[in-house]
């Protein structure tokens, strides 16, 4: 579904992505893993159309992303969760779930797709009146995925969903998303938390210093000890 | 209740407004087009900037112009001709300003902003002085002060009702969603360019179109009159006092603002701009997000 070929990124002298070749399939999760600064939040970004690659193609459904407006985006069937929320904070949860389903391709069906996600997130259900930005952490990123899910995407973008959660809080949104996986709706996500990841992804890419330094099947990621060594705190994965 | 509230009690509002001029005596007069003027600019200024938070500082270069349109206009056209072609230059102006300056954010387009309304006042001052050789302008029309104020009125009320419409569509909803945060505005498709540049040059043009109608009111007309950046600080601070993202709240800064501005600068004329700074640092300090919203967080501390 996404093929991005020999890509890179840079903000002036400093390179942050060098070369990078990926592919996400229809129905995979697949999940970009490295350090602060590695660069996976530019590969993602150049995905979401918000960072201008130096050279390189990303192509989607066989056509040329990076032809497209930001704005269409969305309608394409790219939906992406940024980093720090997205969120309306002004606005009820409802508000916020109608405006994802603002683009054409969202409007028929918009209300059975609600239901849907306040099925995945029970919590928004129960207070779909409550202003956003008076919730807590894990909830507003609730928000902030349901938002995505409302605008019907093919592929989803997630950067960095478990930032800033308390680890109780993250082991929920990890259950939330290994369900929207099981959905079969495609995920190409950004994390830091390598292990709740991998335990949830089909492939994953390791990324050190913009440069994609392993790739494989995320079962074999994480019993590799060099994996483990570098993003796993030395132990091994549960 | 609510259709009370949303037409009725404006539309008799608007109606007294109408037929005040003919019980009022021409100070009064002068304090009611006063009024008018500045509900229709911060309006009008808040309906491009109140949800974007694109602190915009050029009003008085869009006001400016269309003084200055008439001024250069007025023995050449038929009055009404002169107000829309102040109109048509307002809007083509923004629409140079906007699509070169949109993507500015925050404190660059605010400052921006402030040097346009300087660039556009020395760039007329150096054409008057070097290739019209005439600094300083007359208007001569025939329209009486009760004229003037019935024209800004219809303004104001146009100002308004046509903010209620937008916030009503797509493109409210948009330019709300921009000013919470424009990455997420444009991943749930809304083409960020086209939006903002709609609402600046609706915006700019009325304020234009205000410019214009006040102009006859001061016969004679030169640059650093009609492009008096207090007009653009006095915009800004009562939009913010009533609450720039509410639909009244402009106007419900401008009238109590502009009474004080009033009394101020005519009993006290030397120390005035030095209340004014203190007034501007209070309303920021103390009201930041408006008087209606201060209101509502009292009654929702009283509850709690």
């Amino acid at each position: 579904m996404l093929e991005i070929a020999d890509l890179s990124v840079r903000y002036g002298k400093h390179t942050a992505l060098d070369g990078i070749n990926a592919t996400v399939g229809a129905g995979e999760m697949v999940a970009i893993l490295g350090a602060n600064g590695a660069g996976k939040s530019s590969l993602l970004g150049a995905v979401g159309g918000r960072v201008k690659p130096a050279s390189g193609t990303i192509r989607y459904k066989g056509a040329d992303l990076l032809a497209l407006p930001q704005h269409q985006l969305v309608e394409e069937g790219i939906a992406l969760v940024p980093e720090g929320r997205g969120i309306f904070p002004a606005m009820s949860v409802e508000d916020n779930l109608s405006l994802g389903a603002l683009p054409r391709r969202a409007q028929a069906g918009a209300a059975q797709r609600r239901d849907e996600v306040f099925a995945l997130f029970p919590k928004l259900a129960q207070r779909r009146a409550q202003v956003a930005g008076t919730m807590s952490g894990g909830e507003q990123q609730m928000v902030a995925i349901g938002r995505a899910l409302m605008s019907a995407p093919d592929l989803l973008l997630l950067d960095e969903p478990s930032l800033g959660l308390a680890p109780i809080v993250a082991q929920e949104l990890f259950a939330a998303l290994g369900r929207i996986r099981a959905g079969g709706l495609t995920v190409m996500i950004v994390e830091q938390n390598a292990a709740a990841t991998l335990a949830l992804a089909d492939r994953a890419y390791l990324l050190e210093a913009g440069r994609i330094i392993g790739a494989g099947p995320a079962a074999q990621l994480r019993n590799d000890p060099a994996v483990a060594a570098a993003f796993l705190g030395g132990a091994p994965a549960a | 209740m609510r259709i009370f509230l949303t037409y009725a009690l404006p539309l008799a509002a608007l109606a007294l407004l109408a037929i005040a001029p003919l019980y009022a005596s021409a100070y009064q007069l002068g304090l009611l087009l006063g009024i008018a003027t500045y509900v229709t600019l911060a309006s009008a200024w808040a309906l491009f900037s109140g949800h974007t938070r694109y602190i915009s500082l050029a009003t008085v270069a869009f006001y400016g112009t269309g003084a200055y349109t008439v001024a250069v206009l007025n023995e050449s056209l038929p009055y009404p001709m002169v107000l829309a072609t102040a109109g048509l230059i307002g809007a083509g102006l923004a629409l140079v300003v906007g699509l070169s300056t949109l993507r500015l954010a925050g404190i660059y387009f605010v400052i921006f902003s402030f040097g346009l309304s300087e660039l556009i006042r020395e760039l007329i001052t150096w054409y008057e002085v070097n290739v019209t050789g005439t600094l300083g302008r007359y208007i001569f029309l025939d329209l009486t002060p009760q004229d003037i104020y019935w024209q800004m009125l219809g303004l104001g009320a146009v100002t308004i009702a046509l903010t209620a419409w937008i916030h009503r569509r797509r493109l409210g909803l948009a330019l709300r969603v921009i000013g919470d945060d424009e990455t997420v505005a444009a991943h749930s498709g809304i083409h960020l360019a086209r939006v903002k540049l709609i609402a600046f040059v609706l915006a700019s043009t009325i304020i234009t179109l205000a410019g214009a109608i006040a102009s006859p009111r001061w016969v004679y007309v030169e640059p650093s009159i009609v492009f008096n950046p207090t007009v653009s600080f006095l915009t800004v601070i009562m939009a913010l006092l009533g609450g720039a993202n509410r639909l009244w709240g402009p106007a419900l800064g401008a009238v109590p603002l502009f009474l004080i501005f009033e009394w101020l600068s005519s009993d006290f004329p030397d120390t005035y701009p030095i209340l004014l700074g203190l007034l501007f640092i209070g309303v920021v300090f103390l009201l930041p997000h408006g008087v209606l919203a201060g209101i509502e967080q009292l009654r929702q501390r009283r509850k709690a």
